[in-house]
């Protein structure tokens, strides 16, 4: 058989080059990027279209009632009336510019101000300490934050006459002054109790676990403003006439059980999802119970409910606006006060106060979460393949 | 868990500060605290404001500075407690603050079954109405068959029932939850009239778009006088709130003001005399020195001083006296004779 010259000459031989293929459909640049994202079909174009749609109706007021038509300056109420000036008259940021001290600070007595300053900036440390992974002594972070920090906090706001700080009663704080001493309090006391409390509840122990779920199913079963009424305003009349209890301290009280009641089940959530063979381990390398918790299991749980501690955290700063409608001065409080002023009584300024209100809660909840997104993205990098 | 029991036990226990004693006169108590408690408004226009250093203003206010000047000579000597209007008499019953002067209506279940005194009446207030002017009505009487913007599930609502039926009129109401809500709807035209407290229509026609379009109708339909409150039981210091409210009505009826009370001190009238502490011992009596009413005056002004300033012409609300004018003036603030 003389198959092989055959074959040879059947096989196939290019003798001229290949068209250039056309070139790939875009696949970086902008263009390429919203073709992918934005209309990579018949729905998703839909959908685009309706946002931009959404968005070209309601960027455009609010930018002219934020910005192109809102009044910066200005001594009063002539300023941002539209009869006065004029014209239309958008934010009366005016307003917010010459009552800024009241929102901040309430009526903290003016020349004891540098107190309230030096407080945020403890706290401005303590945060940052905290919240900075790579941070140098971190446990001693903690315990600034956990102990020293409120102790001092609480000194330098309301005064230790023995060291030269006047004493500033809690009637005269306000402001945002108030918000984050309110918020700081329940975050900084609900996860550690809260952590014991879901503890407690897992434990073998009857009593303990008895206590704890009662504990946590009545804080649970209530809600924040009931405590806070009952705070504030039965409180009062149970105690004996010569007892009184600081109208701060009371919802600060009312907050921080509210808030560890909540953060326990969270993190008895996260409990739950560690294997029981992680605690048997650590038991069998002889680590005691709360060795085998501190070093094995807490850091894992703890990890899986980043988000939900972080959503009560910023359900937990939201709601201490609540504290206003039992007569605290907090920082919404301070904006419904001063938005009465006869002196600023125009059109747009209870809008005004309100919108200054939302950017700050904003500004603070947006931080809160996206501090989360990046704590979890690098404690689950381990995890990643 | 145990510790968890016990520190909280501690931290509530460490919370409680012993407050007055209940057992001594209220007097004594301010006293011995060194400052007066006043239950003050969390923001009313012209009557508890604060300004832009968060220091209080307002009518009401200035009646705690009154008494304040009477007792210490020093108006920086009180604490002022905002009090919603829930909370507010309980913190009166409790002790937690030592008057309450904060726009509260004096009626007779408040009088009989709270507990309360109210010593003297310092704001007349009523219902009112406010329309646009273009609608050329002059009287509520001309309201029949108008829409009118009120706030739900106030007594405001109910008064308004009141009057119409009375006047055999028709009216068709817009009501709404909140108050800022309800004078944005009458200012954006949804309504014909708009009614509240007479105090608060001024107030509310500052922040309409266009304050000069609107007026405010005549006719009052119910009568809110409005008055600083003191626990039951307590009668001299009730009489010291009771006079400190009269001495500046008596003050204002005398010409006696806060730029002229050290001239008048030298004065002959005997009644300025009397007033100023110079003749007589009317300020022992109620267990102050003699010349509390002139520091009163010194310190804050006659009554016709404080309203135009915080309420009258002298602040952008401008109310008009009416009804408190003085007796003499045809108003309804008497003062009685100190003698």
């Amino acid at each position: 058989m003389s198959a092989g010259p055959q074959a040879l000459s059947l096989s196939f031989i290019r003798r001229e080059t290949v068209p250039a293929a056309p070139p790939p459909v875009l696949v970086s640049g902008p263009l390429a990027w919203a073709r992918a994202n934005l209309f990579s079909g018949p729905g998703n174009t839909l959908l685009t279209l309706l946002a931009l749609a959404i968005l070209a109706l309601a960027v455009p007021p609010l930018a002219r009632f934020l910005v192109i038509d809102a009044v910066f300056t200005g001594a009063n109420r002539d300023a941002c009336r539209p009869d006065v000036v004029g014209h239309p008259v958008g934010a009366c940021w005016a307003f917010v510019a010459q009552k800024i001290n009241y929102f901040v600070y309430g009526s903290y007595p003016i020349e004891e101000r540098w107190r309230a300053n030096v407080f945020f900036g403890l706290a401005a440390v303590g945060i940052g300490w905290l919240l900075w992974l790579d941070a140098p002594r971190r446990g001693l972070g903690a315990l600034y934050v956990f102990v020293i920090f409120p102790l001092a906090g609480y000194a330098l706001l309301a005064g230790v006459p023995a060291l030269g700080l006047a004493k500033v009663p809690t009637a005269l704080w306000g402001g945002m002054l108030v918000t984050l001493v309110v918020s700081l309090v329940g975050i900084v006391a609900s996860l550690p109790l809260g952590i014991l409390l879901a503890l407690g509840r897992r434990s073998q122990l009857p009593l303990v676990r008895l206590v704890c779920v009662i504990f946590i199913e009545f804080w649970r079963g209530v809600p924040l403003i009931t405590v806070l009424f009952m705070a504030n305003v039965m409180l009062p009349l149970f105690l004996p006439g010569d007892v009184t209890v600081d109208r701060l301290m009371r919802p600060l009280v009312g907050i921080a059980l509210f808030s560890a009641a909540y953060m326990a089940e969270i993190v008895r959530g996260g409990l739950q999802a560690i294997p029981r063979g992680q605690t048997e381990g650590a038991a069998s390398l002889g680590l005691s119970y709360w060795q085998s918790m501190r070093l094995v299991v807490l850091p894992q749980a703890l990890r899986i409910v980043i988000p939900g501690i972080v959503n009560s955290f910023i359900a937990l700063f939201k709601d201490t606006t609540l504290v206003s409608i039992v007569g605290i001065f907090d920082f919404i409080r301070t904006i419904e006060s001063a938005r009465v002023d006869p002196n600023w009584a125009a059109p747009t300024v209870v809008t005004t106060g309100y919108a200054f209100a939302a950017l700050f809660y904003f500004v603070f909840c947006f931080g809160m979460s996206r501090y989360a997104l990046y704590v979890e993205r690098r404690l689950a990098a381990g995890q990643r393949r | 868990m145990k510790t968890i029991v016990a520190a909280l036990t501690l931290a509530l226990g460490a919370s409680v500060l012993s407050g007055a004693a209940q057992a001594q006169s209220t007097l004594a108590g301010i006293k011995q605290k060194g400052f007066l408690t006043c239950g003050s408004n969390p923001g009313l226009a012209g009557f508890g404001v604060p300004d832009a250093q968060g220091r209080w203003t307002g009518l009401d206010v200035d009646f705690c500075k009154a008494l304040a000047a009477a007792i210490f000579n020093d108006t920086s000597k009180i604490r002022f407690i905002p009090l919603s209007a829930k909370d507010r008499f309980t913190a009166l019953q409790s002790g937690e603050v030592d008057v309450l002067s904060r726009n509260t209506t004096w009626s007779m279940s408040r009088d009989t079954s709270l507990g309360l005194d109210f010593p003297a009446v310092n704001f007349y207030d009523g219902q009112g109405f406010m329309v646009k002017k273009k609608l050329g009505v002059t009287s509520a009487k001309q309201l029949d068959g108008a829409s009118v913007c009120t706030q739900q599930g106030t007594t405001t609502e109910l008064n308004l029932a009141d009057y119409f039926r009375a006047n055999k009129m028709k009216y068709e109401v817009v009501a709404f939850a909140t108050a800022d809500e309800t004078f944005k709807a009458y200012d954006s035209g949804r309504c014909d009239a708009f009614t509240t407290d007479a105090s608060g229509l001024y107030a509310e026609r500052l922040r309409a778009a266009n304050p000069d379009d609107n007026i405010v109708l005549p006719e009052i339909i119910s009568k809110e006088p409005l008055a600083p409150a003191v626990r039951h039981g307590d009668s001299q210091w009730a009489d010291i709130v009771r006079w400190t409210h009269f001495a500046m009505l008596n003050a204002e009826e005398a010409g006696v003001t806060q730029a002229n009370v050290d001239q008048m001190k030298g004065s002959d009238n005997p009644d300025v005399r009397r007033i100023l502490g110079t003749e007589g011992k009317f300020g022992e009596g109620l267990g102050l020195t003699n010349d509390w009413a002139y520091r009163v005056i010194k310190l804050v002004g006659n009554y016709g001083e404080v309203f135009e300033r915080n309420v009258g012409q002298g602040s952008p609300l401008k109310i008009q006296r009416g009804v408190n004018a003085l007796w003499s003036k045809g108003g309804l603030q008497y003062g009685p004779p100190i003698r």
